[in-house]
């Protein structure tokens, strides 16, 4: 059991109202949330220090424009915040600014986090066409009638983890009827308590873990299982990558959009394989053809090997795939199944260690001969 | 099967353990296929998982990871994490239904001579079990 705050507004105005609350009293200096650009259903992160700023915020708008666990490392890298900020953002971009912090690419530092109990993203397409205001009721119906939002993100309807894991605050939606006009705002840590003294409100006590979340996860699982049937990766083999991996335009947008991919000298960017005349020249000899842009196998698989122990599955690469490779279906899948090896979760624990980083003396016999 | 078919093994070797068990394997004037082309690394960990990648992709018909014995390392702990990031390409590998028997990773040190070329005389057969690296004809680099 957690405390819970429980406000007499629709979801979106109480967490407005808390964040201005936030901001008015001056516990945080800044609040970074998604803001609204334009009225056509386009916004972006926006770290905000004016109360009129504020007027524009919609946290729970549900697009990702960025992986905001990205965005936060873009903030801190060089140091932490000064002065306390409130960063509401996705349990899994909550989860890869962890995965980041544990690199080194940020500071949980004077940062409290609001997150919510998540029904996914729309793919981005559908917010540059101006369709996302039509499917915004859909959305909350579909959130409130505790059902698996359609359209969303393959990789948000077959998400497990739409718990937050280490949120000070979390904001309960999934199966929750009335967030018309009632919001329940969990309060994890007694830092979360902390902040919230003295807004306008009820306490109670209450469980996020509800029936509803229980039947949530295990329809996305179902569903998750029905995704990855569907493209049947392990059956890939070196024909089936070719086939998927071969629509690869070689832009690397999935690198520069993916939360754990942060080097920024990648190999894969650099000029290591620009090859000579004569190594395509010997290629050419042996295979007859040889496909241009070369390295888009290489490239796909070397990245799983570098970040599938990461992947936190937000599914903006795939998002952003010119070529509609499904990407995050294929880092999600291998992913899970390298991070079982270790019992790892990423973004779970800031403590927890990177698989990679560390070892047992006696494991894994079985690769040996 | 194919008996004139003779794999191409590229072996990243330690250069304190097992690149000796080469040597001495050469010097004592072991048996073994000449399948093994073998690269220097200074310790097993160095073998980026990108390497291997990318020597299977070319269409070598075996990648071999060979390193000191655990707890023998020169560095101390260089070989246990080599270890881990062999067990997660190979799981990868079979993730993405590859063939993972091409890899293969083994501990010897700079004295068994013997060991090293019953390593490579056996992984040979293997890989001629398996026959040619299909990543060979592909076009692709």
């Amino acid at each position: 059991m957690s405390k819970v705050l429980k406000i007499n507004k629709s979801a979106e105005e109480s967490v407005q109202e808390l964040l201005k609350f936030l901001l008015k009293s001056g516990k945080v200096k800044g609040v970074f949330t998604l803001r609204k650009i334009n009225d056509n259903g386009a916004v972006a992160y926006s770290l905000v220090t004016s109360l009129d700023m504020l007027k524009d915020a919609v946290p729970l708008f549900p697009l990702m424009p960025a992986n905001g666990g990205k965005l936060l490392s873009r903030l801190t890298l060089r140091g932490s915040v000064a002065e306390p900020v409130v960063a509401v953002v996705r349990p899994c971009e909550l989860r890869a600014f962890i995965e980041l912090v544990k690199r080194k690419q940020g500071s949980l530092e004077n940062f409290l986090f609001i997150s919510s109990t998540c029904s996914g993203v729309y793919p981005l397409e559908i917010s540059v066409n101006g369709n996302i205001d039509k499917k915004l009721s859909q959305y909350w119906d579909a959130t409130k009638r505790n059902e698996i939002v359609p359209d969303t993100r393959p990789t948000c309807k077959s998400c497990e983890h739409f718990l937050p894991y280490t949120a000070d605050i979390t904001i309960a939606l999934i199966g929750k009827k009335d967030i018309g006009n009632k919001c329940e705002i969990f309060l994890n840590t007694e830092k979360g308590q902390k902040f919230v003294d003295g807004i306008d409100g009820e306490f109670v006590e209450g469980k996020l873990e509800s029936e509803e979340v229980v039947s949530m996860r295990n329809k996305r699982k179902d569903e998750k299982k029905k995704l990855f049937d569907e493209i049947g990766i392990e059956k890939f083999g070196l024909k089936g990558l070719i086939e998927t991996f071969g629509k690869c335009i070689g832009c690397h947008g999935c690198s520069k959009v993916c939360p754990i991919c942060y080097c920024n000298l990648c190999y894969s960017d650099s000029q290591t394989y620009e090859h000579k005349p004569f190594v395509y020249e010997i290629e050419l000899k042996r295979r007859g053809g040889l496909r241009v842009p070369p390295d888009t196998v290489s490239y796909q698989i070397g990245r799983l090997t570098h970040v599938g122990i990461s992947c936190v599955g937000c599914g903006l690469c795939a998002d952003v795939c010119p070529a509609n490779i499904p990407i995050s279906t294929i880092f999600l899948k291998v992913g899970d199944s390298v991070q079982k090896m270790f019992d790892y979760l990423p973004g779970r624990d800031v403590e927890e260690q990177i698989p990679v980083t560390t070892f047992k003396t006696e494991e894994f016999v079985e690769v040996e001969d | 099967m194919n008996e004139k078919f003779v794999p191409r093994i590229v072996g990243f070797l330690c250069n304190w353990c097992s690149y000796a068990g080469a040597d001495l394997a050469g010097v004592s004037r072991l048996q073994m296929p000449p399948s093994l082309r073998a690269i220097r690394v200074m310790c097993s960990s160095r073998v980026n998982p990108l390497f291997i990648i990318r020597v299977f992709l070319i269409g070598a018909d075996g990648v071999l990871v060979a390193g000191c014995h655990p707890g023998d390392c020169h560095y101390q702990k260089g070989n246990y994490q080599a270890r881990r990031k062999f067990a997660i390409l190979k799981n990868i590998f079979e993730s993405l239904g590859l063939e993972s028997d091409r890899l293969r990773l083994s501990w010897i040190s700079a004295g068994e001579g013997p060991r090293f070329a019953k390593v490579i005389t056996e992984f040979t057969e293997k890989i001629k079990e398996l026959g040619p690296n299909p990543a060979k004809e592909k076009v692709f680099l």
